[in-house]
């Protein structure tokens, strides 16, 4: 199908005009540029949102205590909610949908961790098993917590990486006893997290073990849930719910903002999700409006072509040329300035991406911007359909130029 | 080989019609050579662009060489007049940015011959003309007389039966235009029919039938005398001079 003469025509014609040629190429290379700066940015913000959201299950819902600010069943306002064990199984056994859950106990004071001399101050969780779906904990080493841990009070520990670096530096942590306040804990996992450093500078101990072993008796300080593939109508029927049990058990209004804090992640992600989609939007929208201007400049630019080259195409006709043969030509030109541009202005909006990425300061909400390879597809999809577009109407009025314009004079 | 009978045909100017064509009747004969002639607006233009197929007209039938030209789709009118007709025009109409040699092989082109067959052919035909040696240049750097050559190999690559000449002197001297004329004149010797529209006594002159067009219609139909191609063996004897309508 390839036509070297087809080829050779457009090559001829297109340096014949270099400067026009070179201008219509440009607003649609302009075109593609911004829209892949656009779309690069848009994935950027994108990620950066996704970057928030990269430490924790966006599925999940945490509950907060606090105190009650509204009077309530006789009770005055500025009581202090406290969570026990009874308020996690209650909410484990009759809130529905409740796929994982786990409870927090920080015990009061700092607690000092030791090994053989090393020391060093480092947030110490009490947690349930189900934590590490809700932090998305990565065991690296051995184990995580398990039920028996629990049950049986043992004294073990799940250390992050950055706490190993600390106290054990090279030597082997598995299986070698911390002390934590005295305690001592058998490290028996290690663990990485998305979140960055400082959630790798955390020591994971039994919930059970923990509140026995630093004055905590049956509290919780809070607790958190996954909701699993619920949607997100499902979860705020569940936060509701959870609201409701726990006004019930502590006695204050289930209207009181201030007693508890349930916090549904779904929500903030929704949220996030759809100010995505919009901005997503915006940019095709914005987009393709631009590539739409460079296509009606090749449009123009092909009209004028056509319009000069008029009595040219005449004699082809008298020499045989038949009208698929003239709209072939002019579609096909206009399909390679616009492609040839078009790839210009993407690769120079790549570029553009790159090196703004670097030279941008760093920023938490702009994270590797950048175009996917479908997203390149899609933009080359756009230009060739977009050249079509604009070279249809010329090539239309080419085909219909009548032979006998070979005979007329200029 | 040519064959018209009652052929009418106008144009929309306006809310008006101009008639410009009104019932011509016309014969010419295979190997002919024929000047047609007439001041402008006699309608000698249009004519030529019905014969050549270039347009279409209003009423009439027109037959080339025994087929029925009439009401053909473009793609078949394009075809004809690729296969069995050769245009020359009085302003060359070569195209500029192509080189004497691919201006030459363009009807190959659109027969879809290989690129290197064609320029070779092509060079053939520039060589008929003598002018092989300027094969590499553009129009532009070839003299009126040159590029009227050029035209008239690419009008003969394609072995047309008929060739049809508009004003193909129009923009030359004197001296070029009777070599123009020669080259004419040798290819109609090896039959090819050849139609001429001028309006130069001294180009009609040369051809063997002078057909004068005033206001549409045929005036005067008259044999320059002889044969109209001597000593051309296997052409049909005389010319069938159908006579003039008028």
């Amino acid at each position: 199908m390839f036509d070297l003469d087809k080829w050779q025509e457009i090559l001829a014609t297109i340096r014949q005009n270099k400067l026009r040629t070179f201008l219509t190429g440009f607003s649609v290379a302009w075109g593609i540029l911004m829209l892949v700066v656009l779309m690069g940015s848009g994935e950027g913000l994108a990620n950066g949102i996704e970057y928030q959201f990269r430490d924790d299950a966006v599925n999940s819902i945490w509950v907060n205590s606090g105190q009650t600010s509204i009077p309530y069943a006789g009770l005055q306002p500025g009581r202090s909610v406290r969570f026990t064990n009874e308020d996690h199984d209650t909410v484990a056994r009759d809130v529905e949908g409740v796929e994982h859950i786990t409870s927090r106990f920080y015990a009061s004071g700092t607690l000092t961790v030791a090994y053989q001399g090393e020391t060093g101050s480092f947030d110490i969780r009490s947690v349930h098993p189900d934590h590490r779906y809700l932090e998305k904990t990565i065991v690296t080493k051995g184990r995580y917590l398990n039920d028996l841990d629990l049950a049986e009070y043992r004294k073990v520990a799940v250390i992050g990486e950055r706490v190993k670096d600390a106290l054990f530096a090279t030597r082997p942590a598995i299986g070698k006893y911390v002390n934590i306040n005295g305690i001592p804990f058998r490290v028996v996992g290690l663990f990485r997290d998305e979140g960055g450093q400082s959630e790798e500078e955390k020591i994971y101990l039994p919930i059970t073990t923990a509140q026995k072993a630093f004055g905590g008796a049956n509290r919780i300080s809070m607790f958190m849930l996954t909701t699993g593939e619920a949607d997100l109508e499902t979860t705020d029927g569940m936060a509701t719910g959870i609201r409701q049990l726990l006004a019930q058990r502590h006695r204050f209004s289930p209207e009181d903002r201030r007693a508890v804090f349930v916090r549904n992640m779904n929500e903030f992600f929704q949220r996030f999700v759809n100010l995505m989609a919009g901005i997503r939007i915006f940019v095709w929208i914005i987009g393709i409006g631009t590539i739409l201007a460079g296509v009606v400049g090749v449009s123009n630019i092909m009209m004028i072509v056509v319009k000069e080259r008029t009595k040219e195409i005449g004699v082809r006709k008298a020499l045989g040329a038949t009208p698929g043969s003239i709209l072939g030509l002019i579609l096909q030109e206009s399909v390679f300035i616009t492609a040839i541009a078009g790839y210009v202005g993407l690769v120079l909006g790549v570029a553009v991406l790159e090196f703004g990425a670097r030279a941008l300061p760093h920023s938490e909400f702009f994270v590797n911007p950048g175009i996917d390879l479908r997203l390149a597809l899609a933009a080359t999809a756009v230009l060739v359909l977009a050249g079509a577009a604009a070279g249809f109407i010329p090539a239309y009025r080419a085909a219909r130029v009548r032979p006998v314009e070979a005979l007329k004079d200029e | 080989m040519l064959r018209l009978a009652d052929i009418n045909k106008s144009y929309a100017v306006g809310a008006n019609k101009l008639h410009v064509l009104k019932g011509i009747d016309l014969e010419i004969g295979d190997g002919e050579m024929v000047s047609i002639m007439g001041p402008s607006g006699s309608g000698k233009s249009t004519l030529l662009n019905v014969l050549g197929i270039l347009d279409g007209y209003d009423s009439g039938e027109y037959y080339f060489d025994e087929t029925l030209i009439k009401g053909l789709s473009e793609t078949k009118a394009a075809s004809y007049r690729n296969r069995l007709l050769g245009f020359v025009f009085q302003s060359f109409n070569l195209i500029p940015f192509k080189t004497a040699v691919e201006n030459v092989a363009l009807p190959l082109y659109y027969q879809k011959i290989a690129r290197r067959r064609r320029n070779k052919i092509a060079l053939e035909y520039l060589d008929r003309v003598g002018l092989a040696d300027w094969a590499g240049h553009l129009p532009g750097e070839l003299s009126g007389g040159q590029q009227q050559r050029v035209a008239i190999a690419r009008s003969l690559i394609t072995k047309p039966k008929v060739m049809l000449a508009d004003e193909p002197t129009g923009a030359l001297d004197s001296q070029t235009s009777r070599e123009v004329i020669e080259i004419l004149r040798s290819i109609n010797r090896e039959g090819t029919t050849v139609v001429i529209v001028t309006h130069e006594h001294e180009i009609s002159e040369m051809t063997d039938r002078v057909i004068h067009l005033l206001d549409g219609v045929i005036e005067r139909d008259k044999n320059n005398g002889g044969s109209p191609s001597p000593g051309k063996a296997g052409s049909k004897p005389g010319a069938k001079t159908a006579g003039g309508a008028a």
